[in-house]
């Protein structure tokens, strides 16, 4: 598709690609951490806590760097608390209502193998900053990929509730996988450069890591080449990240000068 | 007040690092840690001090700042930068040995050494390794939970002195 966006600077396609890791690690933080205090059982509250509290991790070492590279002297929490969602680049999966606890872990086994391989090639970029963080948040990107496996087998292949409710999870969040994998300008550019991953480089690793654990799960994959819901690394997004960013920029911007000191 | 001093010795700075505790595990320094990277004091007399988070997104960072700030002030240095980088890559493998026999006398069981092998996708499929109970050192303990108190934790039990325990995650 030819946009606008045909002249886009290298400086513009790193922020914007920044941007993008950036905002799917903030908003899957925020749906994990809504969790907090309502976990089926105290043992699982504390594990999605501490995933949420990673992803925010992530996230803000991310938004630092872009915020770096935008160079309008902007702070990290300006592109948390101050864009609107039409400008959040997140993919729809991670702002998707939490669901039940098997919709949960349905999404982190999906994100948590798809980050595993992104992360494990963008610790080779030829980005001194990124690629240091990526090995930073590589290590615990594998331990959130184990703990979401293990509820995915527990899961499909425990009772007969718990396998409807995390196969009926699977189908649902299905068309929104296929986006994981977009490209455009912004990544062509930047791959030129070494400074981004080919996303199909591992496309077909990252099917085969989620097939064979829902297969071990007693699982029925779903069909990879259904309709594949689209849209979103340009700014469009499902009704619900309104509402996310409703409640988690309302406080900063009824007081925009609030600080901590 | 503490007399303002102006000349100290990169040694003298490490040594006030060794005197400030993690605030979740208060039996180690930021030193045993790995956290505190290095010093450096510049021509003009400024004291540059470099910390890196265990975790991406521990929540200590900010108490550990300003128990160094605090520590330096006390003893009269006032004019100093921490330098949060969130950019290396921290490993339990940075904890010495008498470091994790001091965790293992607090009640944590240490972390061993990392698994070098980078078979991450098979390693899916099995176990991990067994983690021995820090008060019996009995082999015959069990996971409770992936995740603990603090990011860097881990719950265990152990089933021969019935104790329940925390492992500092390996990684």
């Amino acid at each position: 598709m030819s946009t606008a966006a045909d002249s886009i600077t290298t400086q513009e396609a790193r922020y914007e690609y920044l941007l993008r890791l950036a905002d799917d690690r903030l908003i899957l933080g925020h749906r994990l951490s809504e969790w907090c205090g309502h976990g089926p059982i105290l043992e699982e509250d504390i594990a999605l806590a501490n995933m949420a509290l990673d992803y925010i991790g992530h996230a803000a070492s991310l938004y630092e760097y872009a915020a770096e590279i935008e160079g309008k002297e902007r702070h990290r929490d300006d592109l948390v608390y101050f864009r609107n969602d039409v400008e959040f680049k997140n993919l729809k999966l991670v702002e998707l209502p939490r669901g039940d606890f098997g919709f949960t872990m349905a999404r982190q086994f999906l994100f948590s193998a798809f980050s595993y391989f992104l992360y494990e090639q963008l610790c080779e970029v030829e980005d001194e900053q990124l690629g240091g963080m990526a090995q930073k948040h590589w290590k615990e990107i594998k331990y959130h990929l184990r703990h979401s496996r293990e509820w995915v087998l527990r899961l499909g292949d425990g009772t007969k509730e718990s396998h409807r409710r995390i196969q009926d999870a699977f189908n649902e969040i299905w068309t929104y996988t296929g986006e994981m994998f977009y490209q455009d300008l912004v990544d062509e550019l930047l791959q030129d450069e070494k400074l981004a991953t080919d996303l199909n480089n591992f496309k077909a690793d990252w099917e085969e890591l989620v097939t064979s654990t829902l297969e071990e799960a007693t699982l029925e994959v779903p069909d990879f080449d259904q309709f594949m819901a689209e849209g979103s690394r340009k700014g469009l997004h499902t009704e619900h990240l309104g509402h996310l960013l409703a409640e988690m920029q309302h406080l900063r911007r009824s007081y925009p000068d609030a600080d901590w000191q | 007040m503490p007399t303002t001093k102006t000349t100290y010795r990169k040694e003298d700075i490490w040594n006030l690092l060794s005197e400030v505790m993690d605030p979740e595990i208060p039996v180690l320094s930021i030193i045993d840690l790995g956290i505190a990277r290095d010093v450096t004091i510049t021509d003009a007399n400024k004291v540059l001090i470099r910390i890196t988070p265990t975790y991406s997104g521990c929540p200590a960072m900010k108490a550990i700042e300003d128990d160094i700030s605090n520590k330096l002030r006390l003893n009269g240095i006032q004019h100093f930068d921490i330098k949060k980088d969130f950019s290396e890559t921290w490993t339990t493998d940075w904890i010495p040995e008498e470091a994790k026999q001091k965790l293992k006398e607090y009640g944590i069981a240490p972390p061993g050494k990392t698994d070098s092998s980078d078979d991450f996708l098979s390693s899916l499929r099995t176990s991990g390794r067994s983690v021995p109970c820090p008060y019996c050192d009995s082999n015959n303990t069990k996971i409770q939970s992936k995740f603990g108190s603090t990011a860097c934790k881990a719950q265990y039990y152990c089933q021969s002195c019935d104790e329940p325990f925390e492992h500092f995650k390996c990684i």
